[in-house]
């Protein structure tokens, strides 16, 4: 048994034995058991990725475990780095339950699921056959399903929610199964080994199918546009811990899915057109995702559609990689999909650090209002520092986690344009400006977060009375942010890890990216050095401040007013808010975005020049629901009436029923045979 | 890293801190005597600065360390664009950091760092300015990245020294037609970043009208001293940039006391007459709405999109 296996075992081992044990044991020390099992079986995860990332390939095949296909497990490389990416989250997200979950849910089932949940996940990337497959991805929509519902009494739209979310994911899941049907017919066995060597025979049309068929389901689990309708529902209802496991670790399963079917069981089968469906769906999930988190107010709403543009910009990377490697370009793909993969490794690390914060938040306030909040850094500091490093690593300025892969991913894109075809060239510069609106938007979004919700003056009773977090959920922030700095800093630390994976991928060394100071870019030029870039900034810095002080009067800072115009002292009711902060961009967008407001006047019952309250109100709702979604439901609805009628409760008339069905199906029957 | 990058960008450093409040000064000057007043002189913005930094440091009750470490943090990101950026010698200072994308990136974190502060006072005034500069922001990026990605797709790099090189090599690049209109999308971003007339007037403090004074409002003494330093420098740097992506001769490309001082004095003539030309054109531009500008970016948008697609066809 080598470390892999080894890995792995322990992982199922503590999962199911946690479960077991968080059912069992009384109330109070029910989220320690459940977060700590859920925390090692990340550790096991974690350990079990890295493993596979250096080499170690490891297979585990059960025939006897499930009734009709088996069990069987395979490491790669590939999965491995989801390996690694789903235990690393589920680690921070483990220790960070021991404190939570205590006042967020806490009943037995919810607590059992939790590790099994982080099991499922594990088990997702490591599944080497259909059937394994399936299962655990089934497991995986199950457990987070339920776990979505835990505070369902609380709260009313955490049931809509759930009921969002259980009939996205299962259609995602039907969609996955046929695609994965036709390929399996086709190879005349269920195992990817199987499926990989029946790849060659397959023809092109045929291909094309089974890929859209896994991009509609996977897309949907990774929130890409139009299916992420679920995403800002669910993620942001369901406990904070959860969150984060769904926002950085499942989604990204979604990108796994696609990776798997699409580079690596399809092979290079799969048309040239696809990758650039696959490319532009990114880059419109990327702007819209984030255009939509700009003009929310909710905190973790935004969080969950900013989930929706980082995904799209990991299938920007995805797509070019494909389009690339299409065309033959290796050094190119390796190099898109080198930075897709980093982005998943950062997104999940940023991501998870800024659900565990906005959790803390939460926890300490009850409300995840941004227009509720303010003035937190007084009363949580900790928290208010964590958030900030999450937000600058999300929104892609220097020296951030995000602002190493989508620079890397901008490189592949720069040079790709002499490399394709007439329409590679003109898609990239459109992925280009995406990306940078994107990044534009990020920043401003995540400047409306941090700078509303935690700085200036509290607007609200609760925030002014928030107190920090305790000490297992600031452990879990802090174990997130430190992971984010790494990857800040010493990108150089990680690549190399994904270089194999990306590699075995695309039937080539991997791309070439050597330093361990600077990130360069072997075959094209391209350096970039994070480390000295935030080290001249730090000395740059420090000499202003030295500079300053030795030219100033006196070192010590004399407190004094801030400038209210004369009119006295300064109230919460006068600042700017989430919602006007985002107001400008709206009007900017407001095509898109299409919001609905409210001014209503009332005046004073003498005069009607004399104005007496004035109310404002604005939504802005996600139009492609409404535009999208909306129709279907209400068909489906009307149809559903319609059918009603034929329902009348008489037993005669439901058995006259059969008997018309049967006679029609005999009818047809003889007319095709 | 090299003698000739070290030397440089110690100079190029030099050169902008000392410069920039002269640059602002020129074009006060320029304006002011194209309007028919006297002015103030070009040294005026150094006393200025002398004054303010002289002056007691204040701290605004309720504001927290964003606040505070913003006016040095401003600073340093222009002075490590002014060393690294390729301004007197092609050589970098530090090479892997002299990255088009970086180089910009760096300089949005600077405004972003501003806007913050401009939230943190949890005045009106400051949210409102954060709130009208990062919308600017927003929509600057792409244009900004679009007209990088022209610039940098034919010389296959963006290594800002990579791409003034190439130019140097080849002089007919910059009468091509995909250089011509990066240049002009280029030189509309670097009036919205740098909050020029017409999409933000550096002289004005009326509340409808003002974005970058507006976050700066609570800044005083030596903090506001360092505020006005870093937004002049990082003028200075967006100019130097623009005359160097475009018109790089004169610059230093060996080690030597000659070519250095070449180097340095054609920076300051190319930037200064840069100056001297937006501070003409100020004279006769009025102020556009708020909700004009975006048109303007657009416009700036399509320019820079042509460029790549010029770029590519007529290869």
């Amino acid at each position: 048994m080598n470390l892999v296996q080894t890995a792995l075992l322990t992982a199922g081992l503590v999962a199911v034995l946690s479960a077991v044990a968080a059912a069992a044991v009384p109330a109070p020390a029910r989220s320690a058991v459940s977060g700590g099992g859920t925390a090692l079986t990340g550790l096991a995860g974690l350990i079990a990725g890295i493993a596979a990332l250096s080499g170690h390939i490891a297979t585990v095949d059960a025939p006897d475990l499930l009734p009709l296909f088996g069990v069987s497990l395979a490491v790669d490389r590939l999965g491995g780095v989801f390996l690694a990416v789903t235990g690393g989250v589920a680690v921070t997200a483990g220790i960070y339950a021991v404190g939570y979950a205590r006042r967020h849910g806490n009943s037995r089932l919810v607590s059992a699921l939790l590790p099994v949940f982080v099991l499922s996940m594990l088990l997702v990337t490591v599944a080497a056959g259909v059937g394994t497959f399936l299962a655990c991805w089934e497991l995986m929509a199950l457990a987070s399903l339920l776990l979505v519902l835990t505070e369902h009494r609380r709260r009313a739209e955490v049931a809509e929610a759930g009921r969002w979310y259980a009939v996205m994911t299962h259609l995602g899941l039907i969609f996955i199964l046929a695609g994965l049907m036709i390929a399996v017919a086709h190879a005349g066995g269920d195992s990817f080994a199987q499926l990989r060597s029946a790849a060659p025979q397959l023809s092109s049309t045929t291909a094309g199918v089974v890929f859209l068929l896994a991009l509609i389901g996977f897309g949907s689990k990774a929130g890409i546009l139009p299916l992420h309708a679920w995403l800002p529902r669910a993620h942001p209802e369901a406990p904070s811990h959860v969150s984060a496991l769904m926002s950085a670790a499942m989604v990204n399963l979604g990108v796994y899915g696609i990776l798997r079917i699409g580079l690596d069981l399809l092979g290079d089968r799969v048309p040239r057109y696809w990758w650039l469906v696959v490319l532009l769906l990114g880059a419109l999930s990327a702007v819209y995702g984030i255009l939509e988190a700009a003009m929310n107010t909710d905190l973790k709403q935004l969080l969950g559609y900013s989930t929706t543009e980082n995904m799209g910009l990991v299938l920007i990377g995805v797509g070019a990689a494909g389009l690339f490697s299409a065309a033959g370009d290796r050094l190119l793909a390796g190099l898109a999909l080198a930075a897709a993969l980093l982005h998943v490794v950062n997104h999940a690390a940023f991501k998870s650090l800024l659900f565990l914060s906005a959790g803390s938040v939460l926890h300490a306030t009850g409300t995840r209002d941004l227009d509720q909040l303010g003035g937190l850094r007084r009363g949580m500091p900790f928290t208010t520092a964590a958030f900030g490093w999450g937000g600058l690593a999300a929104s892609a300025l220097p020296p951030g986690t995000a602002f190493v892969s989508e620079w890397l991913l901008l490189q592949a894109l720069i040079h790709g344009l002499n490399s394709a075809g007439v329409a590679t060239t003109i898609v990239l510069p459109i992925a280009v400006a995406a990306i940078a609106l994107t990044a534009g938007l990020a920043v401003a979004t995540f400047i409306k977060a941090f700078g509303v919700g935690f700085l200036a003056r509290p607007r609200s009773d609760a925030a002014a009375a928030a107190r920090e977090s305790p000490a297992p959920m600031l452990v879990g922030i802090g174990l997130a942010a430190v992971v984010c700095g790494v990857l800040a800093v010493a990108p150089t630390l990680v690549l190399p890890g994904l270089a194999p994976a990306v590699g075995e991928l695309l039937g080539a060394g991997g791309p070439e990216i050597s330093g361990l100071l600077t990130l360069r870019l072997d075959g094209i030029t391209g350096s970039l050095s994070p480390l000295l870039l935030s080290l001249a900034l730090l000395v740059a810095m420090v000499l202003a401040v030295v500079a300053v002080r030795a030219m100033a009067a006196r070192a010590a800072r004399r407190a004094t007013r801030l400038w209210d115009c004369g009119a006295g002292p300064l109230s919460a009711r006068m600042e700017y808010t989430a919602t006007s902060f985002a107001e400008p961009l709206q009007r900017v967008f407001d095509n898109v975005v299409a919001p609905e407001t409210d001014v209503d006047v009332s005046h004073h019952a003498e005069s009607r020049y004399l104005v007496s309250a004035v109310a404002y109100r604005r939504r802005v709702h996600d139009r492609i629901e409404q535009r999208l979604y909306q129709p279907v439901l209400d068909a489906v609805q009307g149809w559903g009436r319609a059918a009603r009628r034929l329902a009348t409760g008489s037993v005669h008339q439901y058995l006259g029923y059969g008997f018309v069905a049967l006679v029609a199906l005999l009818i047809v029957l003889a007319v095709t045979r | 890293m090299t003698v000739l990058g070290i030397v440089g960008g110690a100079l190029q450093a030099v050169l902008v801190l000392v410069g920039s409040p002269l640059l602002i000064g020129l074009m006060r000057q320029v304006r002011a005597r194209l309007e028919g007043r006297a002015g103030a002189g070009i040294g005026q913005p150094w006393r200025d600065l002398r004054k303010l930094l002289a002056k007691e440091r204040v701290n605004p009750r309720g504001t927290s360390e964003i606040f505070r470490i913003t006016p040095p943090l401003l600073v340093a990101t222009s002075l490590v664009v002014a060393v690294v950026a390729p301004f007197v010698t092609t050589a970098s200072a530090i090479p892997p950091v002299a990255d088009l994308f970086a180089v910009v990136a760096l300089l949005a974190m600077g405004t972003a760092t501003l806007a913050l502060a401009g939230l943190d006072t949890g005045t009106a005034f400051g949210g409102m300015g954060a709130s009208r500069e990062m919308t600017i922001i927003a929509l600057v990026e792409p244009t900004l990245l679009v007209s990088i990605f022209a610039l940098s797709a034919r010389v296959g790099s963006t290594n800002l020294a990579d791409v003034v090189t190439s130019t140097l090599h080849d002089p007919a690049r910059v009468l091509s037609p995909a250089s011509l209109l990066a240049a002009v999308a280029l030189v509309v971003l670097i009036i919205a970043e740098t909050g020029r007339l017409p999409v933000d007037n550096p002289s004005t403090h009326l509340e409808l009208t003002m974005i970058h004074e507006a976050m700066t409002l609570e800044y005083a003494g030596p903090d506001l001293a360092l505020v006005e330093l870093a937004s002049a420098m990082r003028l200075s740097v967006f100019l130097g940039l623009l005359a160097n992506l475009f018109l790089p001769w004169g610059i230093a490309s060996t080690l030597g006391p000659v070519a250095l001082l070449v180097g340095a004095v054609v920076l300051v003539i190319k930037v200064g007459l840069l100056g001297v030309v937006v501070a003409a054109a100020e004279v006769f531009t009025a102020k556009l709405r708020l909700f004009r500008v975006p048109e303007l970016l657009a416009g700036s948008f399509l320019l820079s999109l042509l460029a790549v697609a010029v770029s590519f066809f007529l290869a």
